[in-house]
């Protein structure tokens, strides 16, 4: 269970409003890709849900607890580059988050429980197919590899919620795909709630059983900062099924569209 | 080609780097030659044979009155000195450095206190030490630590607090604690910079050892070569200077080697696999 409410929730900055009368309720086991022009506010969503910002007003309870105001291992993030620790080798990488687990003074685990760790950590490594890679440096593996190692290590912590911002944003199309199935693979198996940050829309739609896009409540060319966004459409989508033409032209056109003809601010007639 | 791209081959690198060196060399035995011939018993430029058997009796032959082997009991008085010094510095620099670096409250308390002494010139306080501690080694040793440490934990707090967000973010979604992150996070990630900060504040260190030396003391590399100043000795101090640049250069070396065997996915280039 990991239902994620979100009730009026506003974050600014000084004077700069980034998120504004933001309310959201996301079942447990969801998959909701987050979309929105850049600069709109989704990593800063997601940092509120990580507790690594906090939120100005309003509030955000998972399965009606607030959540902490700093991460832990509830909720899991991939982030789109820095998701592995550079100085450990792939198998490393893996076992530290038993080491963690076990804190201590030496923040390590030994005998039979390191020996437990690390077959966990080797099947997990033949899983997402970095086998062969065990004994690599972060800086020696692909991007794509690198990712994939950065979302078996956030496996492992075994998250309600997991959090994904832009986490295949740099990686070429076919490696993509392949990135693809495994994460679909893995919702199926584990069922966790997952909000993943994209621009790409057809990855979204291809993955996400809903789409919520984000969006200035309203537009003030006068200060670009004064009014935050919000989900401006909740789109809900099968995965399992090509995407119905209405929803991704709605999806596309509130992404595409906006500059072509700003919203008016209110009070103010055209 | 244009200038920037030639780029010269490992040989020819080697060529260029040795040339300005042949160079001086070169024009010292000369102009060596030149004041010898016109005044055998000239003291300023000794010859390299000189030089070299003032060299040789200082490293063979015990001194008179001591019975010590004085460049050996000078270099062992020195580096000890240095070595103790800089030890000193390191440590604090890894712990005070990750402290500050890492933990905002701690920042806020010692950031401010170590950028003011970080700007104090060391020498300026070699009296104080002198007047507090006395003219032992622990004035010496205390010069050396104090010249170096703030600039080596500005630098390894600079250095952690450098650490992507990401990653720090990512540890307590796994479960770490600050300590846990402080052992398997922060010190590994600072340790390849630890050493690049002692390699930088080598030089300083050794300006610190000499110049205490040259105002008190009764052995030390630097203490010979202000002794001799008295007695123009120029065949001692100039092998003096050559022996301190190479226990420079070849503890530079050691550093340098050690980072990339012990550190080797800081140098992914290097290492090679
Ligand atoms: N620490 C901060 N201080 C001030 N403003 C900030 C801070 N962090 C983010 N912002 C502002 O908040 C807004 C939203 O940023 P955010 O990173 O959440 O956007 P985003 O939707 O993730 O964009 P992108 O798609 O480019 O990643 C931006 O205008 C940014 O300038
Ligand atoms: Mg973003």
């Amino acid at each position: 269970m990991s239902r994620i409410e979100v009730r009026d929730l506003e974050k600014r900055y000084d004077d700069a409003v980034v998120l504004e009368r933001m309310s959201l309720t996301v079942e447990s086991g969801s998959f909701c890709a987050l979309v929105g022009a850049s600069g709109c506010g989704k990593t800063t969503f997601l940092k509120i849900i990580l507790g690594q910002e906090q939120a100005t007003k309003g509030t955000l309870t998972i399965d009606g607890a607030p959540i902490a105001p700093e991460p832990d291992p509830d909720r899991g993030i991939v982030f789109q580059r820095y998701s592995v620790f550079p100085h450990l080798t792939a198998l490393q990488n893996l076992i530290l988050v038993a080491d963690f687990k076990a804190a201590g003074p030496f923040a390590r685990t030994f005998g039979v429980r390191r020996k437990e760790a690390r077959v966990d950590a080797e099947a997990l490594l033949e899983r997402v197919g970095l086998a062969h890679a065990r004994n690599r440096y972060p800086a020696e593996l692909s991007g794509g590899m690198q990712q994939r190692l950065a979302i078996a290590q956030t496996l492992l912590g075994r998250p309600k919620v997991l959090l994904l911002d832009e986490p295949f944003g740099a990686l070429d199309p076919g490696i993509r795909g392949e990135m693809h199935d495994l994460l679909r693979e893995i919702w199926d198996e584990t069922r966790m709630t997952i909000l993943m940050v994209t621009h790409d829309i057809s990855e979204a739609f291809k993955l996400a059983d809903r789409i919520l896009v984000f969006d200035k409540i309203r537009r003030d060319p006068q200060a670009p900062t004064a009014y935050g966004a919000h989900i401006a459409h909740d789109v809900p989508n099968n995965p399992a099924k090509p995407p119905v033409a209405g929803d991704l032209a709605r999806v596309a056109r509130s992404l595409g569209a906006r500059d072509n003809h700003p919203h008016q601010p209110e009070g103010e007639s055209p | 080609m244009r200038l920037v791209n030639a780029r010269p081959g490992r040989g020819s690198s080697l060529a260029l780097g040795a040339l300005p060196i042949l160079l001086v060399l070169g024009a010292y035995v000369y102009a060596s030659a030149q004041r010898l011939s016109a005044n055998p018993d000239d003291k300023l430029l000794p010859s390299i044979p000189q030089m070299w058997r003032a060299f040789l009796a200082l490293a063979t032959e015990p001194e008179k009155r001591s019975g010590d082997i004085l460049l050996w009991s000078d270099t062992l008085a020195s580096l000890e000195r240095l070595g103790i010094g800089v030890g000193a510095a390191t440590l604090s620099a890894l712990t005070l450095g990750i402290a500050i670096g890492f933990i905002p409250r701690i920042r806020a308390t010692l950031g401010p206190f170590v950028a003011v002494l970080s700007v104090i010139p060391p020498l300026a306080v070699l009296p104080i030490l002198f007047i507090a501690l006395g003219l032992g080694e622990a004035s010496k040793i205390t010069l050396i630590a104090l010249g170096i440490a703030p600039v080596m934990i500005r630098d390894i707090a600079g250095r952690t607090a450098d650490i992507p967000e990401e990653l720090i973010v990512k540890a307590q979604t796994l479960g770490a604690s600050t300590w846990a992150m402080i052992i398997r996070l922060v010190l590994p990630q600072v340790l390849p910079r630890l050493l690049v900060a002692v390699r930088l504040q080598l030089g300083p260190a050794w300006l610190f050892l000499i110049a205490a030396e040259a105002i008190a003391s009764t052995e030390g590399l630097g203490y010979r070569i202000f002794l001799v100043r008295r007695y123009m000795a120029m065949d001692v101090i100039l092998p003096y200077v050559v022996w301190i640049t190479l226990l420079a250069v070849l503890m530079d070396w050691i550093l340098a080697r050690l980072s990339i065997s012990a550190f080797p996915w800081a140098h992914p280039r290097e290492a090679g696999r």
